[in-house]
């Protein structure tokens, strides 16, 4: 009964460390430019399809990683420069339109630059299970939640002690006002559409041992990472965090008892729920419009 | 002078309408203009609600889909007359659209997009789950579609009964579009602020446009279902509303014409890139990111400008 309920609850932290690592990746994009980047889960797909192929073409797993995540912050980058910079006074309804386009776009080219199958990248450190109370836990599992804390206290760090992440707050604050305080905005832009997409490659390399990656897997991981962020109110980094935390066991726990056909469900019933009751998330600020 | 110009698009498109089969060679391209004219009713309706009240929709297909499962089940399972089945259809996702419209036509923008995309992915996966009642992935065969004795056979009746639908349809948008509740919706996607500063009840407007594009999509998947021979759940999913929002703004947003062409354009064209199957989703992204970038507007918005600068 407890380890069945530990086991569930172990899965559910795992998988929600990936969304919250996605919904971080929505909140800095969104923060730095007003934008919803909803080809944020294409990254998680293309950095653990790089590194599975490095992998496969022979590339030491450790390098290949450090490639699999600079690949994929190139791609972010020229998503930036190239579809969302043009299109950069345009209103919220275009925006949308122009980066779901990506994200197929991405995924499109996913699938011919690689194939169809599934693939698996080997475990970290072995496959030997740790018993826990009568659950059971994969090596793996612990670098997912490791990997993540140290990536979300290095963010932390980035944010409130390095001049450049101070810009980045700045200017989601007030771009005008950080633009006349001599912040390069546009290269605060691109360094968030990068740090995005670090963060979206290092969650999918690291959780790719565990449930194997397809060209066609970023999109519900993205669209649960950005239930995540809208959950902890967009744009509030430490709200993103506990929205995936909160999807991931909600989703685990709702395959384990009710039923495993709804899982994917679980986090569209509870974004929904928030959106109607808590329009501004758990921990958002009530927003004001000026006109 | 906006209404006579009205009248002579719908009757321009009437006769183009009437004179399109005769071009046509053989039933194959029926087929597609018929399958554009489903989209095409869809889109019209879902233009009113993005290109006019400037609210987007991520879960369009899912009306659609419901409105094809509830004929398909209702015909094959319970035995109702398909046009019953097609009624029962528009009354239950017009009332899900209501009560689901308020409570979210109050959020903006991004907050929106999420609610109405997570809307459609509950309705997929509950087709998809549900076996039982909707066959699951493999789909549901909802037979031909009668009325009194007489039955729909073949393409060709079909593109007249479709062809009659989308005329009202855009009949009943360029009304709307022309009358108060028109000019509330334009106010509305310029500032909505500004808008219920001078007494436009917003919301109201918003549901009520929500609720006649849902059901207009509704009404085109119960007749889908009995033109295909099985209906499967890919007509409900994620991707199909993509495709009809990409539609509607590839065409041109607040241009009911737009609205067609993009529709037509869009259904057509892969039927001739069939050798580019897998380039699809490259494709549609490409147009969609391409279309927002160089030609926010749309191509007949874009098109129309360009020809009046030209003539002054």
């Amino acid at each position: 009964m407890l380890s069945a309920f530990l086991q569930f609850l172990i899965s559910g932290v795992t998988v929600g460390a990936i969304y919250a690592l996605c919904g971080l990746g929505f909140s800095i994009i969104y923060n730095a430019s007003h934008v919803i980047n909803f080809a944020q889960g294409e990254f998680i797909m293309i950095g653990a399809m790089s590194a599975v192929s490095l992998v496969d073409a022979g590339v030491p797993m450790p390098l290949a990683i450090v490639l699999a995540i600079l690949i994929t912050m190139a791609v972010g980058v020229l998503l930036e420069k190239l579809a969302v910079e043009p299109a950069k006074r345009a209103s919220v309804t275009t925006l949308i339109i122009i980066t779901i386009g990506a994200s197929i776009f991405l995924r499109g080219l996913a699938q011919e630059v690689w194939d169809k199958n599934f693939h698996k990248l080997e475990p970290f450190t072995g496959e030997v299970p740790i018993n826990l109370l009568g659950a059971v836990l994969m090596p793996q599992t612990l670098w997912v939640l490791g990997v993540a804390v140290i990536v979300i206290l290095l963010l932390a760090w980035f944010f409130n002690r390095t001049l450049e992440g101070k810009a980045m707050l700045a200017t989601s604050f007030n771009p005008l006002a950080a633009q006349l305080m001599g912040i390069n905005t546009k290269r605060v832009l691109m360094i968030s559409f990068a740090l995005s997409a670090a963060l979206g490659a290092i969650g999918g390399i690291v959780i790719t041992p565990i449930t194997f990656t397809a060209y066609d897997n970023g999109i519900m991981l993205g669209l649960k990472g950005f239930s995540a962020a809208v959950l902890g109110g967009l744009g509030n980094g430490m709200g993103a965090v506990v929205g995936g935390l909160v999807v991931g066991i909600a989703e685990s726990m709702a395959a384990g008892y009710l039923s495993s056909a709804y899982k994917d469900a679980v986090a569209f019933v509870i974004i929904l729920a928030v959106l109607i009751f808590l329009p501004n998330g758990l921990f958002g600020r009530k927003g004001t419009e000026r006109v | 002078m906006k209404g006579v110009s009205r009248w002579a698009g719908l009757g321009a498109l009437a006769v183009f309408l009437a004179v399109l089969p005769q071009a046509l060679p053989n039933n194959y391209y029926v087929d597609i203009a018929v399958l554009a004219g489903f989209n095409a009713i869809i889109c019209v309706g879902l233009n009113l609600l993005i290109g006019y009240a400037g609210q987007i929709s991520l879960g369009h297909a899912g009306f659609f889909g419901l409105g094809a499962y509830c004929s398909a089940v209702l015909v094959t399972h319970h035995g109702w007359p398909p046009v019953l089945a097609l009624l029962a259809g528009a009354i239950l996702v017009g009332l899900i659209a209501f009560a689901i419209a308020r409570p979210i036509l109050k959020l903006k923008g991004h907050y929106l997009a999420m609610a109405t995309l997570g809307i459609g992915i509950i309705i997929s996966i509950v087709i998809n789950t549900e076996a039982g009642i909707t066959g699951g992935p493999d789909g549901i065969a909802a037979g031909p579609f009668t009325l009194g004795g007489f039955t729909l056979q073949g393409e060709r009746d079909w593109y007249w009964v479709v062809a009659g639908l989308l005329l009202l349809t855009i009949w009943l948008a360029t009304n709307l579009v022309d009358s108060p509740v028109g000019r509330a919706l334009r106010a509305l996607h310029g500032s909505e602020v500004g808008a219920e500063v001078v007494g436009v009840d917003t919301t109201r407007y918003k549901v009520m446009v929500f609720v006649v594009s849902a059901v207009i999509a509704s009404v085109a998947g119960s007749l889908f279902a009995h033109y295909v021979p099985q209906l499967t759940p890919t007509k409900a999913d994620f991707f199909k509303s993509i495709e009809l929002v990409t539609m509607v703004v590839f065409g041109g947003m607040a241009s009911t014409f737009g609205a067609l062409v993009g529709a037509a354009f869009l259904t057509t064209l892969p039927q001739f890139l069939t050798v580019f199957e897998d380039y699809e989703p490259i494709i549609l992204g490409g147009i969609m990111m391409g279309t927002m970038i160089f030609m926010p507007r749309g191509l007949v918005p874009t098109i129309a400008a360009f020809i009046q600068r030209r003539r002054s």
